[in-house]
């Protein structure tokens, strides 16, 4: 029907309902017994559609509620959650809560933030750009996107769709020490997958774009035209024989090597002694060219964020300058762990840029020379205890600079301390669709096997 | 037994909102008035708690309660879907008027049928593993096994345990005349310890669970047998030196090595997948894809198993599904939408993470069944190769085919006899073609100890695996020593 098909992505609730909700659990906590608290409430509406071979496969509404709180009785505490706002499901939560935190054991690390380090004010980010996009324009643009990357080349047989999302959401955060904060947030999508053909056999890429807002994205034919040129360079891959080689990560693969590197710098896998970064600060991790900036409040940014789950502010910092690893990713309790002060990361990194070198894709390929450029991983194979690496791996052989052929079924291995170590050179060709906005990497040796 | 899971889920999802069948067929009716094929509501509720050990004590834990309805219209090859997470008659009109919205031209409509349930006998009991044991005694459970842990090795640095459960209770209703209800318990518990010997720090893990209540754990010292285990695979590892790479002779252990079938064929067999042409397998059913000595199954109806379910999230009993009958490719896996269009019957495999999800072709306990050789056998006729027994997580790229899966505890093999620890690495092959390099097939069939979760489309739900030990003539290890 015209009526219901027009609708949008579900409208956010007024944001002082919300504060209210976070109040009202507070208050609960306290007449409860609990000595402090923390709550959570939030609100998300999307609206999801994918096209397939030109025909509207699913058109999905989306309207999630969540309301979690952390009580302390004293050092033990207890954590519950519910997606009911009602006042009976408040005090049914909090007494989940408070149950739990009758029974777990003190916990002289356990508790809120310090209140000094509350964020006061909160920056604005420009986090929200809704869309009005209705079902049918939403189709459209999916219809778009396919057809861009269906007409790009015969060999595009076949497709596993496109697809557009928008999504709205609001949490607001609250602690009993009285600090109160929460904004909303948008982030939009567009994304195709498709398949290439030919006498040997068949590949599958996708490609997609991200961001707060809609002007931001690529065009819809942008992004099916590169991921059918993506399916299509791979078709023909072949495995290599088992060999010692450079290896140039892709960038939206090199941010994923940056993620070991930040969850092997958590609190967590600190103070568990479970990181082979283990009481690496103020040494060198990676060669001198290499900085890592955490920016939590770049404008429109994926991971931008005023303050962390914990209302702590958050502020900007070198994780790594000049190759020198300058601080850990804490919240409060691991850092009261570690004896030291929480960096404002409960809840993550908030933006980690990681400062482009001067050459671009080309560049570096050329000054690979021969090696491995590799364009898609498959499977975990990252251990942050020890350092060991080993993945699936498909992209192309390089000679001399220049592309030779696809290759798949083979594996890259090595240590992350070696690899970090013995990077040669970060490209200009930054890819901003995540919270680590990284360039291609170029790492001097890896283990290839194959044949 | 169905039928009484049928009353609690009546009791627990539409009573308190006052909702009746009548007002399931209005729904329904609503949904149908569209030119919609069909169409089905699924009520869930889920209760969920955990608790977390460290440093000896418990003094983390949660717990959650997630319910609402989602309600689906397809037309065609067009799905329309909205949800709700609170359970009132506007809710589940709102969600059904924004659902039906998919089918806006004509065409004659589907017909709503009679309802009807079908009885079989439970997989499990409707238990609720929450309530099972007391909050002492949970915690008392974790101790133990921590206990456990430190007690085997003085080089045992860090003991983390936690222990999950959950109750999932779910209606669903169908313009087909489906009327089904469930009660799912479901426990896991997770051990991993770090050892240290000489400034080296090693892991190991273990786990286990299943459709039980938590008393599970402690009958025959099941908990602590996952203590034993985490830590002897810890020490292992810290005797373990690098990993050769290159293809070379892989044996795999029994039980959850067989994540390799789920990766390597299961995925690829799933229905969508296949009635869209995108899978290696597409188009192949009836062809060789496996050496004669491999049969594999898909079974949904193991008793007490993590993967087991006694009706799929489309209310279809599940059952037992040959994919591959000594090395013939026999069948894919459905659900009711991929099975329509498909023109074939579901297979009770339409599964979904929860109601604000749609359910898509999965899978339940996937094994390859058990051959005639000793598995000391097995490992005797290899000269050189790789003996690999535990493994992490795995993926695939249906499409090409390429599959990969982890190892964490492994071996060499070197003229007949399993030698050094070797570090973990990940195994990469080509899912159409490493069943045909299956030499070796042992008589040990086993099913895993029941930890493993399927991740489709960003969705997750659990599942088994099993295998008895196998001889692949060439599988790629990805190792470091050249």
């Amino acid at each position: 029907m015209p009526e219901a098909l027009a609708r949008t992505v579900a409208p956010l609730p007024a944001r002082e309902q919300l504060e209210t909700l976070v109040a009202d659990i507070l208050a609960e906590a306290r007449t409860q017994g609990a000595t402090a608290a923390e709550a959570a409430v939030s609100f998300g509406g999307a609206l999801a559609v994918t096209v397939r071979l030109g025909e509207v496969e699913t058109l999905e509404h989306h309207r999630q509620r969540g309301l979690g709180v952390t009580v302390y009785l004293g050092q033990s505490r207890g954590s519950a959650s519910t997606a009911d706002w009602r006042p009976e499901a408040i005090r049914d939560t909090v007494q989940s809560a408070c149950a739990i935190a009758r029974h777990t054991a003190a916990d002289p690390y356990a508790g809120l933030a310090d209140p000094k380090r509350l964020a006061r004010e909160a920056p604005e980010l420009d986090l929200y750009h809704p869309w009005a996009l209705s079902a049918e324009d939403a189709i459209a643009l999916a219809r778009d996107c396919e057809g861009a990357a269906l007409a790009h080349d015969a060999r595009i047989r076949n497709s596993e769709g496109a697809g557009v999302t928008t999504h709205a959401g609001l949490v607001i955060y609250g602690n009993s020490d009285g600090f109160y904060g929460g904004y909303p947030t948008t982030r939009h999508s567009l994304s195709c997958s498709v398949i290439a053909q030919d006498e040997s056999g068949m590949q599958r890429d996708h490609w997609y774009t991200l961001a707060r807002d809609r002007e931001s994205l690529e065009t819809p034919s942008a992004v099916g035209q590169r991921a059918a040129r993506r399916a299509l360079r791979q078709l023909g891959g072949r495995q290599l024989a088992t060999r010692q080689t450079p290896v140039l990560f892709a960038p939206e693969l090199a941010r994923g090597l940056i993620g070991h590197f930040t969850a092997a710098i958590r609190g967590g896998a600190l103070y568990r002694k479970a990181s082979f970064l283990l009481g690496r600060l103020g040494t060198a991790v990676f060669p001198a060219f290499v900085t890592l900036r955490e920016q939590p409040h770049l404008p429109k940014g994926l991971a931008s964020a005023p303050f962390d789950n914990e209302g702590v502010a958050t502020v900007d910092r070198d994780l790594v300058s000049d190759g020198v690893l300058q601080g850990y990713v804490l919240d409060s309790y691991s850092a009261r762990r570690l004896g030291m002060e929480t960096t404002g990361n409960a809840g993550g990194i908030h933006n980690l840029i990681v400062e482009p070198g001067p050459l671009d894709h080309e560049a570096l390929l050329r000054l690979m020379g021969t090696g491995l450029w590799v364009t898609r991983l498959l499977g975990q194979g990252a251990n942050l205890i020890t350092g060991d690496y080993s993945r699936g791996a498909a992209g192309f052989w390089v000679e001399n600079g220049e592309i030779a052929y696809p290759v798949q079924q083979i594996t890259i291995a090595g240590n992350l301390g070696d690899i970090f170590q013995h990077m040669v050179a970060i490209g200009n060709d930054v890819d901003a669709r995540s919270g680590i906005r990284c360039g291609s990497l170029l790492v001097e040796r890896m283990t290839v096997a194959g044949e | 037994m169905t039928t009484d899971s049928l009353t609690l889920a009546r009791q627990r999802l539409l009573v308190p909102a006052g909702l009746g069948e009548d007002d399931l067929e209005r729904t329904l009716s609503c949904l149908l008035g569209h030119a919609i094929d069909g169409g089905d509501l699924y009520f869930q509720l889920r209760r969920a708690e955990s608790w977390a050990l460290e440093d000896g004590q418990v003094k983390q834990a949660s717990h959650a309660i997630q319910h609402g309805v989602g309600v689906r219209a397809v037309s065609g090859e067009k799905t329309g879907f909205a949800y709700s997470d609170e359970i009132v008659p506007a809710a589940l009109l709102d969600a059904a008027t924004a659902a039906r919205a998919i089918a806006r031209h004509g065409g004659a409509g589907g017909r709503l049928q009679a309802w009807r349930s079908s009885g079989r006998t439970a997989l499990y009991r409707p238990l609720d593993p929450l309530e099972s044991l007391s909050a002492e005694a949970k915690i008392r459970l974790l101790e133990q096994v921590d206990a456990e842990a430190r007690r085997q090795d003085p080089r045992v640095t860090q003991v983390m345990v936690s222990l999950a459960g959950t109750q999932d209770t779910i209606l669903v209703a169908g313009s087909d005349g489906t009327l089904a209800g469930d009660v799912r318990p479901l426990v896991r518990l997770s051990v991993t310890v770090i050892a240290e010997q000489g400034g080296r720090r090693e892991q190991g893990s273990s786990g286990g669970g299943g459709r039980v209540a938590y008393g599970w754990f402690l009958d025959g010292e099941r908990a602590l047998h996952h203590a034993r285990e985490a830590v002897r695979l810890a020490l292992v590892n810290l005797e373990a030196v690098p990993a050769p790479a290159g293809t070379m002779i892989v044996v795999l252990g029994p039980g959850w090595p067989g994540i390799l079938l789920h990766e390597a064929v299961g995925h690829g067999l799933e229905g969508d997948f296949n009635r869209k042409g995108t899978s290696a397998f597409s188009g192949r059913i009836g062809e060789r894809v496996a050496s004669p000595l491999c049969t594999v199954v898909d079974d949904g109806t193991l008793a007490g198993r993590r993967g087991s379910l006694n009706i799929d999230d489309e209310g279809t009993p599940t059952r037992c599904t040959t994919l591959i009958e000594r090395g013939v490719l026999k069948g894919y896996l459905q659900d009711k939408l991929n099975a329509r269009l498909m023109k074939t019957a579901s297979t009770g495999n339409g599964r979904r993470e929860s109601y604000a999800h749609l359910p898509l072709p999965r899978m339940t306990n996937t094994y390859l069944l058990a051959g005639a050789h000793d598995p000391a056998e097995i490992i005797a006729s290899v000269e050189r190769g790789l003996y690999a027994v535990n493994f992490g997580g795995g993926q695939v790229d249906i499409t090409s085919g390429k599959f990969v899966f982890s190892a964490s505890e492994a071996y060499l093999i070197e003229n007949g006899r399993v030698t050094r620890p070797v570090k973990g690495a990940t195994l990469i092959g080509d899912g159409p073609d490493v069943l045909t390099q299956v030499s070796m097939v042992g008589n040990d069939l086993k099913l895993d100890a029941g930890v493993g979760t399927c991740g489709k489309d960003g969705q997750s739900v659990p599942v088994g695996v099993g295998q008895p030990t196998l001889k692949v003539d060439a599988l790629t290890v990805g190792g470091t020593q050249a």
